[in-house]
Formats: structure tokens, C-alpha cells, sequence
């Protein structure tokens, strides 16, 4: 499997998402996103950064460039998209997931690890977790604050399609334990697929053993 | 301000003629103190830049430091770049915009190197923490670093942040950052041929910043933050983004020849100095730069001190492939010119505005010869507070409270190399090539430098030292950024005489090339002059990316130990007098710095060590706190972890408080482990063990006190507690 970590004007985490699906033997590339997808492309990272310097809208005007149009074929046609961070952003704002994500309660940018609860196991980017299990994963963004009207809110739980929860050290999920603010903490969600999803806490900085705690790569596995 | 009349005189008879308007605001420029170094480069000779792993050392935009081989020793090819740089006054003018356009000129300094960035540090000076224009100053420099930092996809991960009332009316940003090149992509700026061309790479040139170098070479005025405000740039981090990545992809490709970033004195003074550094001349067009603004002067499109652009040499047959680069990143390209022999000359509109020699420009500047004064040595009268409330006071203040509030707005991990994050006495990083951790730590500390600036910039340069051994590290190289007030002032220029000579003897000591730097004097106010502060960023290596950390690790049977060197535990400079008032002598600074140094580094790297942590701001005291509550170590522990300590000493202030450099405290299960590592002239001292009660429990002579983790951090979390 080839993935493609899709590198706009400003993203910074693609070469961290290469390295990290590497470490787990997992073949990546970046491709620049005005090259378009290449043809033998099994997965898709839209990775972390300030695409087009978060201008606008963080995400949106990189959701508005013809490699997205690309990346929703390939999605609907079944191919593994993981957004992350500002590829979370992306995502929500080209319509691969539902709600938004914006300024932090904070108004300011946090850099910091933090807990997530997995909500739904029996998906690939968490079939390596139990489910409830705890697992520690920094974020690092000004505008993580998942947003969404309560009725799409509902339907998205009711579907179990909420990935992780920000949560405590016991797995309770609390005010907080919610670093920007999220509705009902969620951190990470599904598309209207198993195989897309965003999140913003970051797996390719919980992945590398040389420099710290591993337990992002369960998620990165969804790509083996 | 104006090209001085002696300045003046000198330009007229080299030229033997009088400069145009264009080559007088050139030459008062590039002469000005923040350029040329007037004031400053007598003094610098002191400091020793040379070593074997030495690549470039100073006088280009950043040095450039060899790695050892992890195997042989010997010098591998992989380098690091390092630099350092001020903007202090554009911060107190434009917080925001000030300190990230000061991340952003150190950046582009490192990829003149032809080097990728992969680490910022910034230390940070502010007036007391009390006052609401502190506050105001500390979250706007705050947030321009994030918001520049972050958005260009480059770590902070390590640095300081002081507070002191002679920062009140000028702040201090400096900022450090290393980056990673190898021999075969190292670009510098010496020009290297007649007849190749001058492109110039980035934002479009406006009408921002004219006259930076010269309005950072005066002192501020009451009405500074308003009427300075054209003189301070605005940053554009998406722009610096995609120079970033663009100047990898030519740096790759090998089409740069020579190198500079524009920065004080924009495009005059890096294309001047790049010729200059050759033994060249340029023949330049300066209508073809492209322009932002409609109308500008030859004068403007000079010295324009607006943000992300490069000047590179680039072969004439190459010039198609660096313009398709600039064009894939959106960039703004214009060939201007060519490296010529004879002299620098501009064009504006076919007409010749300025035609002198390059290295007279960039190089000619007369040096000032300034009266000093010693400082005098302070008296010997302490304070004699309760020591529950010195500790409450000294741990609670904001010089030696949790920096998590700053670091947390910083992206720290971006890169995935950050193995030891800030919070701890230096960051590590993991260079993957070669399997070598590097470590980095910045800082200074006023109080020291006030106190007694000698002593006190060899205590800054030990205790840099000292923190980089926590990691296991044996320093590498070191950068400075020197900042004094008016040095026309014979007492302000003694103290910056004396932190420059202070530094130098130290680094001289610990066999630490000084590589480059920066010099940023004129930081007056109406507040009077700042403490001269002598800010290092030093750099280490240590085979591999382990380091124990500061943080207790508790969980069995493990002792506390102090390794020092020195016995002198004086209070002058230290927290307790600035918390209390008196003065008191600077502790003599010991002569087995080195020694104690290797024996810390050694230490670290034990496998029976489980925690190191060094003695600085604040004593042991704030050591021993931050070691069992430190907020921002306890949400990786898995649970609180407390100690019983008693220490001797002849006054119970003393021993708590006393600032003297070249101590660590050390976690260990195996004491004997580090004795041994231990050679005369350190000291290995126990004084106590860790426990699980999740306290502290400190017992100085007769009196003990208990302070559970919870209090400590609350102490500890004044910064966070003052601004939210």
C-alpha cells in the first residue's frame, strides 16, 4: 500500500507523517498537492500545518483545491483518508466529515499531551484499542474546538461514529479534561465511511519509540 | 537620525566626492551600531570562535559546527547551523509583530546556510510581572512567537523568561535557532563569480521597516509606540513557509552559489555584504525588484525592511530553474543584477544612485573607542525573613514559577525530534542521521549580571553548560546575543565590557567556541538602563536521545544527592534579594567548572540515574520544587512522588538560596554509581530520598518545612495565574 501525505503551502506535519508510517513499514509519499494524487495511491493523509497560512478559514481554502475533488473520489470509492490537525480542518470544511473545528476556548494556541477515550473500537483506525481504553496523544493547534448542531450532533453518536473523546487519566470524560472546549470533547470523528476520519490530537507524534509513548500508532495501522 | 557629520566626512573623502542621498541613508545604515558592531566588535576579539568542529564561525548569517561521529569521535557530515538574534526594540513598539518577525530573520539566517530549520529557543526579559504594560508585552511577544513559530512548522523548545524592573521600558526578544545541513548542501555568503546573477527570492518589497537598523541603534523614547511604529515589520509566517520549503528544494538541487537573507538594512545591506564577503562588486537594477507599492525611491527599495525574501547567486543558466521554484511556492522572483568585479553600483530608472566599493559599504565602519567604569562590588547586607516565607516568596515569583503558560502556546514537537520537551534545564533532539541527541539551552539571568556582570556572565555561561550535562550532553558550540543599554555611558559600557569578557572566560574554560552572535545595545528607556544581559544559547551532542529528565521518578529506593563544585554560597543576584531587598556579594564561581561539567554529563547518562536537575534561579529551594511539583513533569508521572531533605549549611538562607553556579541535584538509585564518576574539585553530597507521600518535607538546621506537590504548584503557576 502507498500512502499519499498530501502537502499543500504550509503544511508542516507531512514529513512527521511519512517518518511515522515508515517507522511501522508502512510505504508513504508526499505528493504536492498541485501534482494530484498518484495513480497507485492506497491511502491518504491530509497532514497538520497551516495550509495556506489558516487564512480565511483554517482549512478552507485548501478544501477548495482540485486535489481535493481527487481525494473525494478516492474516498468514495474506498480508499483510507485520515485528516489530522489541520487535515481534520480540511476535512470538515470539504465536507469528508461532518461539524467544524475552530478557535480553542482558550483563544490560545496549545501545545500539550493530552487523554482520549476510544469510543468505538470496531473501526480501523481503532480496532487496535479496546474499547474505553485510554491513550495518550499530544495535540498542538489554536482551533481544535469541535463544533456541530446538536441534531447532526446526535445523529453522529447514535451512529457511533465519534472515534475518541478528550477524557482524564481514568477515562472519565470531563469539562476539564476538554483542552479547547469541544462538544460533548469529542476529538476525533468518522466520515459518513469507516475508512475516512479526522481527529485533531496528532498519532505520528505518538509513534516514534526513540523520542516517547507509542500510542498513536494503532491508528497510523489502519493504513497496513 | 541622520548620517553622523564625522561619519560623513569620512564616506566624502573615500569617495572623494559627496554620497548621493541613496548612499548616505546606505552608509548611516549599514554603519549604524546594529550593523556594524561599532561599539561592540573591539570587544569581541575576547571570545575564542575557533575549534575542530568548527565549519563556518562567525561573520556569516549563521556558524556552522561539525557533529561528532557517535563511533569515531571524529567529525562527521552532518552539521548543524546556529544563530541568534535580537528584536528588542520593534517588540516594544509591536509586540506581536516584533517578536515574530524576530523568529523569522533567525530562520532565514539558517537557511542562508543552506540548512533546514529544526529548532527555536527565545529568552525572553520583561519589567516586573506586577505591572499590566509587563503583561500586555509578555502575551503579545508570546503570541507572535507562536503565531510565526507554529505556522512555519518549526519547534521552540527551550528558552527563559525573566522578569526585572529595568526591562520596563525595553524588553528584550532574543532568539536562537539551529538548524541541520551536511557538507555537500552548505551554501555561505561569499559571492564567487563576476557574471553571475543576483535573484532575489520572496515577499515583494514595500514601504515597511525603512530605517529598522538605525531605529534599533537609538534609545527609545517615551513616545516610542506610536511614533516608531512604521519602523517595525510585519510578518508574513505563510510566506516564511514557503521560502522554507522553496529553499530546500534549491538547496537541493544545488543552484545557490552564495546566500543572504534580508534582513537590517533589506536588500542594501545583504547584497552589499554578499559582494563584499567575495571581494566583489554588483551592478544592480533596482526597478526590477518587485514592489509591493506603487512609486518607490531607489532609497526605499534599499533599505525596505520587509520580511521573507533571499538574496541568492545563482549561475545564468540556472536562473530558469530557481523561477520555476519561486513559481511552484508562489513566491515573488526578480533577477536584479549581476556579481560584478569593481564596485557595488545601483541603478533606479537607468540613472546611477549609488557607486562605491563593496567592502568600504559593509566593512568600513570606524570603530567607537568608549570610555567605561567599573561597577562597584555590592556591600553585604542581607535580609532575615521567616524561611517559610522566603521559600513562598523566592518559589512563587515569576522569575522561577512555571514557564508552562509560554511553552504550551509554542509547538514543541513538530519535526518528531523533540526528546525532552521545555520544561526541563534542555531540550533534546534527535538527529536521526548520525544517532546523535543534540541539546540545546538558552538564557541569562539579569539579577547575576546586575549584580556583578563578570561573575555573573561566567555563572550564564556554566549554568548553560551545566544544563545541556543534564541530558548527558558535552557542549559543542555556543551563540550569544549581548544586550546593553547606551554604551556612551561610561558605566553602562563597563558592566557590557564585563558580561562579554565574563562570557568569553567561561566558554574559553569549559572549551565552548563562541560562534557567532549578536549585539544589541541602546536599550535605554525613561526607565534608565537594562541590567546587561548576556543572553547564550549553547549546544550539545550526546550519543543517542535518552535523557533522565528533572522530574522525581520515585517509585522504590532512590537518594538525592548534590553534585557542585565551589563551596561559596553567597546571596548576591539571587531571587531571595530581589524577592527581600539587601545586597550581598555574587558567589565566587568555581574553579572546577569543567570538571563539575563532565562529572554532570556522565552522571546523566548512569542508568541507575534517575532524575537530574540544576541548581540556578531561585537556589535549591526551586530546584527541589520544581523536581517533586512541577505542573508541568506531574501529568507524565504516574503519581506524586514527594522527598524528605535535609541540608546543612552554615545560614539556612544560604543553603536554600544561594544562586551559586555549578550544582545539580541528582535522583539515584545506586549513590555509590555516582561518587565515582566524581574527580577532586566536586563534591557529592546526599541529603536525602525520595518518598510516595507526594511532599516535600525540607528540614534546613533546626526548622522544617512541608508543602504537599498540590501547593507547590499553585506557588508555582503564578505566570498562568496572572494572565487568564
Amino acid at each position: 500500500m502507498t500512502v499519499a501525505v498530501i502537502r499543500f503551502g504550509g503544511s508542516n506535519c507531512d514529513r512527521d507523517a511519512r517518518r511515522a508510517l515508515d517507522h511501522l513499514g508502512i510505504d508513504a509519499e508526499i505528493v504536492w498537492h498541485a501534482d494530484g494524487l498518484p495513480e497507485d495511491t492506497d491511502g491518504i493523509v491530509i497532514p497538520g500545518g497551516f495550509s495556506y497560512g489558516d487564512y480565511l478559514r483554517a482549512g478552507a481554502m485548501a478544501a477548495r483545491t482540485p486535489i481535493l475533488d481527487s481525494v473525494r473520489a478516492a474516498a468514495e470509492s474506498g480508499t483510507p483518508v485520515l485528516g489530522v490537525c489541520n487535515g481534520a480542518q480540511i476535512g470538515s470544511e470539504s465536507d469528508l466529515t461532518p461539524g467544524a473545528f475552530t478557535t480553542n476556548r482558550s483563544a490560545r494556541f496549545q501545545c500539550e499531551p493530552v487523554y482520549l477515550r476510544v469510543e468505538n473500537a470496531d473501526t480501523p483506525w481503532t480496532d487496535a484499542y479496546e474499547a474505553g481504553a485510554v491513550i495518550e496523544i499530544p495535540i498542538a493547534h489554536g482551533e481544535g474546538r469541535f463544533e456541530i448542531d446538536n441534531d447532526r450532533l446526535a445523529a453522529l453518536e447514535d451512529d457511533d461514529r465519534v472515534l475518541f473523546r478528550y477524557c482524564d487519566a481514568d477515562g472519565e470524560v470531563t469539562d476539564a479534561a476538554n483542552p479547547n472546549g469541544s462538544k460533548h470533547n469529542v476529538a476525533g470523528i468518522l466520515g459518513g465511511d469507516d475508512h475516512v476520519a479526522v481527529l485533531m490530537p496528532h498519532p505520528e507524534r505518538a509513534s516514534l519509540p526513540d523520542i516517547g509513548p507509542t500510542d498513536g500508532q494503532g491508528i497510523l495501522r489502519a493504513f497496513e | 537620525m541622520s548620517l553622523p557629520p564625522s561619519d560623513r566626512e569620512l564616506v566624502t573623502e573615500a569617495l572623494g566626492r559627496d554620497p548621493t542621498p541613496t548612499e548616505s541613508v546606505l552608509f548611516e545604515n549599514l554603519w549604524s551600531e546594529h550593523c556594524a558592531y561599532r561599539s561592540s566588535r573591539p570587544l569581541l576579539s575576547a571570545f575564542e570562535s575557533e575549534g575542530e568542529r568548527v565549519v563556518v564561525g562567525p561573520g556569516d548569517d549563521a556558524a556552522v559546527l561539525a557533529l561528532p561521529d557517535p563511533e569515531t569521535g571524529e567529525n562527521s557530515d552532518t552539521y548543524v547551523t546556529m544563530g541568534i538574534e535580537s528584536h528588542n526594540h520593534p517588540s516594544y513598539v509591536d509586540p506581536f509583530d516584533g517578536a515574530a518577525t524576530g523568529v523569522g530573520g533567525i530562520v532565514r539566517d539558517t537557511l542562508s546556510m543552506g540548512a533546514y530549520p529544526i529548532a527555536l529557543a527565545d529568552s525572553l526579559y520583561f519589567g516586573g510581572f506586577d505591572r499590566e504594560h509587563s503583561k500586555y508585552l509578555l502575551e503579545g511577544v508570546v503570541e507572535g512567537i507562536s503565531h510565526y513559530g507554529n505556522c512555519i512548522g518549526v519547534p521552540t523548545v527551550t528558552g527563559s523568561a525573566s522578569f526585572h524592573d529595568g526591562y520596563e521600558g525595553n524588553p528584550l526578544v532574543n532568539v536562537a535557532c539551529i538548524g541541520v545541513t551536511n557538507g555537500d548542501r552548505l551554501v555561505t555568503a561569499e559571492a564567487k563569480s563576476p557574471g553571475n546573477k543576483l535573484v532575489l527570492v520572496g515577499n515583494a518589497t514595500g514601504r515597511d521597516g525603512l530605517g529598522g537598523a538605525s531605529f534599533a541603534s537609538e534609545d527609545l523614547s517615551e513616545d516610542a509606540e506610536t511614533e516608531d511604529r512604521p519602523a517595525v515589520q510585519v510578518g508574513d509566517p505563510y510566506a516564511e513557509k514557503r521560502l522554507i520549503e522553496a529553499n530546500e528544494e534549491l538547496v537541493d538541487a544545488g543552484l545557490l552559489r552564495a546566500s543572504r537573507d534580508l534582513g537590517a538594512a533589506g536588500l542594501g545591506g545583504a547584497s552589499s555584504e554578499l559582494v563584499a564577503k567575495g571581494g566583489l562588486g554588483a551592478h544592480i537594477e533596482l526597478d526590477r525588484v518587485h514592489q509591493r507599492e506603487p512609486n518607490m525611491n531607489a532609497m526605499e527599495i534599499l533599505l525596505a525592511e520587509s520580511q521573507e525574501r533571499m538574496c541568492y547567486e545563482v549561475r545564468p543558466d540556472d536562473v530558469e530553474a530557481v523561477e520555476a521554484t519561486a513559481e511552484k511556492y508562489d513566491l515573488g522572483c526578480s533577477v536584479i543584477g549581476e556579481v560584478a568585479d569593481g564596485n557595488y553600483v545601483c541603478t533606479m530608472d537607468g540613472d546611477t544612485v549609488v557607486d562605491v566599493d563593496a567592502e568600504y559599504l559593509a566593512d568600513g565602519a570606524p570603530m567607537n573607542d568608549l570610555e567605561h567604569a567599573e561597577p562597584p562590588a555590592p556591600e553585604r547586607d542581607r535580609p532575615d525573613p521567616a524561611l517559610d516565607e522566603a521559600f513562598e516568596a523566592v518559589v512563587g515569583s515569576p522569575n522561577t514559577a512555571s514557564k508552562a503558560w509560554i511553552y504550551r502556546q509554542y509547538d514543541h514537537e513538530v519535526g518528531t525530534r523533540t526528546a525532552q520537551k521545555p520544561g526541563d534545564d534542555a531540550a533534546l533532539l534527535a538527529i536521526r542521521r548520525d544517532g546523535i541527541g543534540l541539546a540545546f539551552s538558552s538564557g541569562a539571568d539579569p539579577n547575576w549580571t546586575e549584580a556583578a556582570p563578570y561573575e555573573g556572565a561566567r555563572a550564564v555561561a556554566l549554568e548553560n553548560a551545566v544544563n545541556l550535562a543534564t541530558t548527558g550532553a558535552t557542549p559543542l558550540a555556543a551563540v550569544d546575543c549581548l544586550n546593553g543599554g547606551n554604551p556612551e555611558k561610561p558605566e553602562v559600557y563597563g558592566g557590557f565590557r564585563a558580561i562579554v569578557d565574563g562570557l568569553a572566560d567561561m566558554c574559553a574554560d569549559l572549551g565552548v567556541p563562541v560562534v557567532g552572535g549578536n549585539v544589541s545595545l541602546y536599550n535605554d528607556s525613561v526607565a534608565g538602563p537594562i541590567p546587561p544581559t548576556p543572553t547564550l544559547a549553547m549546544a550539545g551532542t550526546n550519543p543517542g536521545y535518552d535523557a533522565p529528565g528533572s522530574a522525581l521518578d520515585g517509585g522504590g529506593e532512590s537518594e538525592l544527592l548534590v553534585v557542585a563544585a565551589g563551596e561559596d554560597r553567597a546571596l548576591g543576584g539571587s531571587e531571595l534579594l530581589s524577592q527581600f531587598g539587601g545586597t550581598d556579594r555574587f558567589p565566587a564561581v568555581p574553579e572546577a567548572a569543567p570538571e563539575l561539567v563532565a562529572t554532570v554529563a556522565d552522571v546523566a547518562d548512569l542508568e541507575s540515574t534517575l532524575a537530574v536537575h540544576d541548581v540556578s534561579h531561585g537556589g535549591v529551594a526551586v530546584t527541589l520544587a520544581e523536581m517533586v511539583g512541577d505542573v508541568g513533569a506531574e501529568v507524565s508521572l504516574p503519581g506524586d512522588v514527594g522527598a524528605e531533605v535535609s541540608l546543612p549549611g552554615d545560614s539556612a538562607l544560604e543553603a536554600l538560596f544561594s544562586e551559586a553556579a555549578g550544582r545539580v541535584v541528582v535522583e539515584t538509585a545506586d549513590p555509590d554509581a555516582v561518587r565515582e564518576q566524581a574527580p577532586d574539585g566536586v563534591s557529592v553530597e546526599a541529603i536525602g530520598e525520595t518518598t510516595d507521600d507526594g511532599r516535600l518535607d525540607l528540614t534546613v538546621g533546626e526548622e522544617t518545612l512541608t508543602y504537599t506537590a498540590d501547593r507547590i504548584a499553585t506557588l508555582r503557576d503564578v505566570i498562568a495565574d496572572g494572565l487568564e
